[in-house]
């Protein structure tokens, strides 16, 4: 190893290092003025990097000894998750400008981008212990974001319990990590599957690990905390807890389960088998009772979150695939769905229930079609993106057999078309006396939310993205 | 590009021209020249498919274009037409076309209402070319899902709750579809999603084909109105705005016989065969169930909805007799079902515009005001029972004609029961014309009503001379689709 390899295999990392400690300079530096640029500076920095490292690098490596490991699919996924967290900052820019947030502007930058350089050690990692690290830097500064309105209860309160959570979840994790170091003397990821025979202390480790995940991922037993977190936190932070660290969190998941439990496979079929169903139709029901629009967007994202196990109860590249592309598709989604609740909350001072968008379309006819859009996107309709992801995890599930599965997925995506026209019908065709009024929105969120409509659009009709990542899937474990 | 590519593309055009378009004028001119496009391209393609058969091209399907998508799943952008789908387009752009003067008046958001009618083209006309699974089925929620908000905004009546219903029956309809497609593909092979190829290869287990044949035919019957998933169509089409109730009765509804036959039996003969006779006894309930319910409906809209209950049960019946001369006489059915209950909702439209009731208690007399809507009613009215010379004899008469060859005591009891249908639509026709339009005119109000304005003769004739006109020289209508009709027969009897 030298260290042309690790600008080589780490560039994202390296580069996302680079950023984080370029803003702590200028965060320090700049003056009053120069921080009202924050925004802009961490914006254009992102987009470099994004740039740098949009086009893989083919092949595979090893760095320090195997503790880290590099494929292209790991590179599309880190891009991936950029874009996403570029996305949040452009829209959190309007919020970070209230009094009681500018003088902490710099923080939540930095926060964001230290828990996005936790993902991508997640994601690199190939030894637990660097897994670990990855995961707790990806936890810790998310609490202080959960709880950066902390002079507002609810901000704090999801902060608290977010935290609480991620640690308890965490310390089961490690234990179960533990069992496994104790069974099979290893924690590299690669030297595991040898020694995998399927004893019950090895079972239990994989129903921990996937515990500690699922909390990431909310997967229903461990999805308790999400409502309240995803209510009290600041819509932009809702925003990228609900995509970007979910989408890391899904995309090791899928990758430890395949690689290092491979032997188990049945046994942890199985129990996301139960996993899923529970998810799907727990989160749907409970969707269907929410009248606050984060609430529901909560709800909503747990019921996708069970979608997404679809594409890894396969255990088949095509399901890394379609993984890969449904996180892509429900980002685009998802943060257009948060970036309108982000605007109207910001500029009306918090309105954030569904009877405030009756009317919505009579006086912000862009927002409400963008917002229509990331909707039908989530439920599935056709033409939009969401039709083919969604398409795509259930031919994966169902190419491994899980038929049963897969219908009851089916038929839940009526009921999530349900709540999901429910908003639309607020903002389409119920009447409202007093509507909310023509709302002023700034470049930033603009910006976000036409990045997030073209990929809403193009991203399901254009099928090279989806070809493309499925070329760097071939052969990836 | 393929010709056939049009077909989805003039719509989206619009869309685009809808888009950009400012005031009434540019919006009605978009309308009229996609919808006149359209028509003329569907009738050219008639044209050019019949001069292509009688050279003597004898392909399953004609004018074919493949073109990869997806490559991992096999999708394929694949579109061709066979007789069938050539008179599937042809009713699709007659009623685009007579639907877009039937809404000439519409007063509010005039755009956005043009625009998801535009959409739903896209997903109609795209339907009918595409030969792959995926596309088909991509094409048929694209059609489904406008109906929500063209219901939900320009209805009327209990319109949000109608919405609703309709949206989530017809989804959750293709929710069971989707995952019988999904059967279907990985069942033959996971190889191909073209339906020819499928077909060609002819090799999904039986076993598997019992599981999936009756999940894709319930998916696609949702919306042929099977009974007992028909409920979405009265209260849809009651409070859907009329262009749109024609446009879902006279072409919509289609979607889900043309699917059965299409992707059901067609696919999957064996099961067919086997299970027959559970789906027969179900559209036989269908049948006669709707043209009953009708008879004691007293809302214009209500009593049309049933009777398209009615007809759009026979048009699955047909299907399910599994011989060239019923699918035949299924297919012309829904030819001419589609129009003549377009015919209907369009003058229903009317005549609520100016009576404001659909009540037919509350009318009578309506001949001697409105002699124009009130002529236009007894045509489709008389269409609708079957009166020969019109397009619904043909029709029901070439099914009950197949339907009676099987020989065993069981197709002979269902058909003769079937059958009673036609006496029973002539009990409720009858009555609605009895009673609204002849008699004398109580209502003082009625008196002052006006006749059709221009562009409301133009969707009334239009339609009327299609009726007639199919009515009238059946022949070339019922040997193009006996052509292709046949050609699949023989690969279902097989």
């Amino acid at each position: 190893m030298n260290y042309t390899d690790i600008l080589i295999y780490m560039r994202h990392e390296v580069t996302l290092m680079a950023i984080i400690i370029v803003l702590f300079i200028y965060d320090l530096a700049a003056g009053r003025r120069g921080r009202s640029r924050f925004s802009a500076v961490t914006c254009c920095l992102l987009l470099l990097q994004t740039a740098i490292n949009i086009i893989p690098v083919q092949g595979t490596a090893e760095l320090f000894g195997g503790m880290y490991v590099y494929a292209p699919m790991h590179s599309a996924m880190k891009s991936m998750l950029t874009v996403g967290a570029l996305i949040v900052c452009l829209q959190a820019d309007t919020w970070l400008r209230r009094d009681d947030t500018e003088h902490k502007r710099g923080e939540f930058y930095i926060l964001t981008l230290s828990t996005l350089l936790g993902m991508f050690f997640m994601i690199g990692a190939g030894n637990f212990l660097l897994f670990f690290i990855g995961l707790e830097l990806a936890s810790i500064p998310m609490a202080c974001l959960v709880a950066f309105d902390k002079y507002k209860h609810y901000s704090a309160e999801a902060g608290a319990k977010y935290i609480l959570t991620a640690l308890f979840s965490s310390g089961l994790m490690l234990y179960g990590i533990s069992f496994l170091y104790g069974t099979t003397g290893t924690l590299y990821f690669d030297d595991m599957p040898a020694r995998i025979d399927g004893s019950p202390l090895q079972i239990m480790a994989m129903v921990f690990f996937f515990s500690g995940l699922g909390f990431k991922i909310s997967l229903v037993p461990f999805h308790l905390w999400t409502a309240d977190a995803y209510q009290g936190a600041p819509t932009p932070v809702t925003g990228y807890l609900s995509v970007v660290s979910k989408g890391a969190a899904a995309f090791v998941l899928m990758a430890v389960l395949v690689k290092v439990f491979g032997p188990m496979m049945t046994q942890w079929q199985t129990m996301l088998e139960i996993v899923i169903v529970l998810s799907i139709t727990v989160a749907n029901l409970f969707a269907l009772r929410q009248t606050d629009l984060k609430r529901f967007l909560a709800f909503s994202s747990i019921s996708q979150a069970g979608y997404i196990m679809l594409a890894v109860i396969g255990a088949n590249p095509i399901g890394m695939t379609s993984l890969v592309f449904y996180m892509l598709v429900y980002m685009a989604a998802n943060l257009a769905a948060f970036g309108v609740v982000s605007i109207v909350e910001q500029r009306t001072d918090g309105k954030v229930s569904m009877q405030d968008y009756n009317g919505f379309y009579r006086t912000n006819p862009r927002l409400a079609v963008v917002m229509m859009l990331a909707l039908f996107s989530l439920a599935g309709i056709p033409p939009f993106a969401g039709f083919f992801s969604k398409f795509f995890v259930f031919s994966a599930a169902f190419r491994g057999g899980f038929h049963l599965v897969v219908f009851i997925a089916l038929l839940n995506t009526v009921i999530s078309l349900y709540y999901y026209l429910l908003v639309v019908k607020a903002m389409f065709i119920t009447p409202s006396d007093e509507p909310v009024p023509a709302l002023r929105t700034d470049t930033g969120s603009k910006i976000a939310l036409a990045l997030c409509t073209a990929g809403i659009v193009a991203l399901g009709l254009a099928s090279c993205v989806f070809e493309g990542i499925d070329a760097l899937a071939t052969g990836i474990w | 590009m393929n010709i056939l590519s049009l077909f989805p593309a003039i719509p989206l055009m619009m869309m685009l021209g809808l888009w950009i378009s400012r005031n009434r004028t540019q919006i009605l001119t978009v309308m009229v020249t996609g919808a006149s496009l359209l028509l003329a391209l569907a009738v050219w393609l008639v044209a050019a498919y019949l001069s292509q058969r009688n050279a003597g091209i004898a392909d399953p399907m004609l004018f074919t274009d493949s073109r990869v998508w997806y490559a991992p799943l096999d999708i394929h952008y694949a579109v061709g037409v066979d007789g069938i789908s050539v008179v599937m387009l042809l009713l699709s752009a007659i009623i685009v076309f007579t639907g877009t003067f039937a809404s000439w008046r519409m007063q509010t958001a005039v755009k956005e209402y043009f625009m998801w009618f535009c959409l739903l083209s896209v997903g109609v006309f795209g339907y009918f070319i595409s030969i792959d699974l995926f596309t088909m089925f991509m094409f048929y929620e694209v059609a489904l899902i406008p109906m929500y908000l063209l219901i939900g905004v320009w209805g009327s009546g209990r319109k949000e709750y109608a919405a609703m219903k309709l949206t989530l029956m017809l989804m959750g309809g293709s929710a069971l579809l989707l995952i019988g497609i999904l059967g279907i593909y990985f069942g033959s092979g996971a190889t191909t999603m073209n339906i020819l190829e499928i077909a060609q290869a002819d090799c999904i287990p039986v076993a598997q084909q019992r599981i999936w044949f009756p999940l894709v035919f319930v998916g696609f019957g949702v919306l042929g109105a099977l009974f007992p998933f028909h409920t979405w169509s009265p209260d849809g089409h009651a409070s859907a705005p009329t262009a749109v109730s024609m446009l879902h009765a006279g072409v919509l509804m289609k979607l889900g016989g043309y699917g059965c036959f299409r992707v059901a039996i067609f696919l999957m003969p064996e099961a067919a065969h086997e299970l027959s006779w559970i789906f027969i006894i179900l559209t036989a309930i269908s049948v006669v169930y709707g043209a009953l319910s009708a008879c004691v409906q007293t809302d214009l809209k209500y009593i049309n909805a049933y009777s398209s209950v009615s007809h759009c049960g026979l048009v699955l019946f047909a299907i399910l007799m599994l011989n060239t001369t019923a699918t035949t006489g299924a297919v012309m059915q829904m030819l001419s079902h589609g129009l003549m209950t377009a015919l209907f909702f369009a003058l229903i439209g009317m005549i609520y515009g100016r009576t404001h009731t659909r009540d037919v208690r509350q009318m009578s007399g309506l001949m001697r005001v409105v002699p124009f809507l009130a002529v236009g009613y007894v045509i489709a009215g008389l269409a609708n029972l079957g009166l020969p010379g019109l397009s619904g004899f043909v029709a029901e008469m070439t099914i009950f004609n197949g339907a009676f060859m099987h020989a065993d005591t069981f197709h002979r009891t269902v058909t003769i029961l079937a059958c009673t249908s036609i006496v029973i639509t002539a009990v409720y026709i009858l009555r609605v014309v009895g009673r609204i339009l002849y008699g004398t005119c109580d209502n003082p109000e009625h008196l002052k009503l006006t006749d059709a304005s221009w562009d409301e003769r133009v969707a009334v004739i239009g339609l009327i001379v299609a009726v007639a006109g199919m009515g009238l020289a059946p022949m070339w209508i019922s040997d193009t689709i006996r052509e292709s009709v046949s050609g699949i027969m023989a690969h279902i009897m097989n």
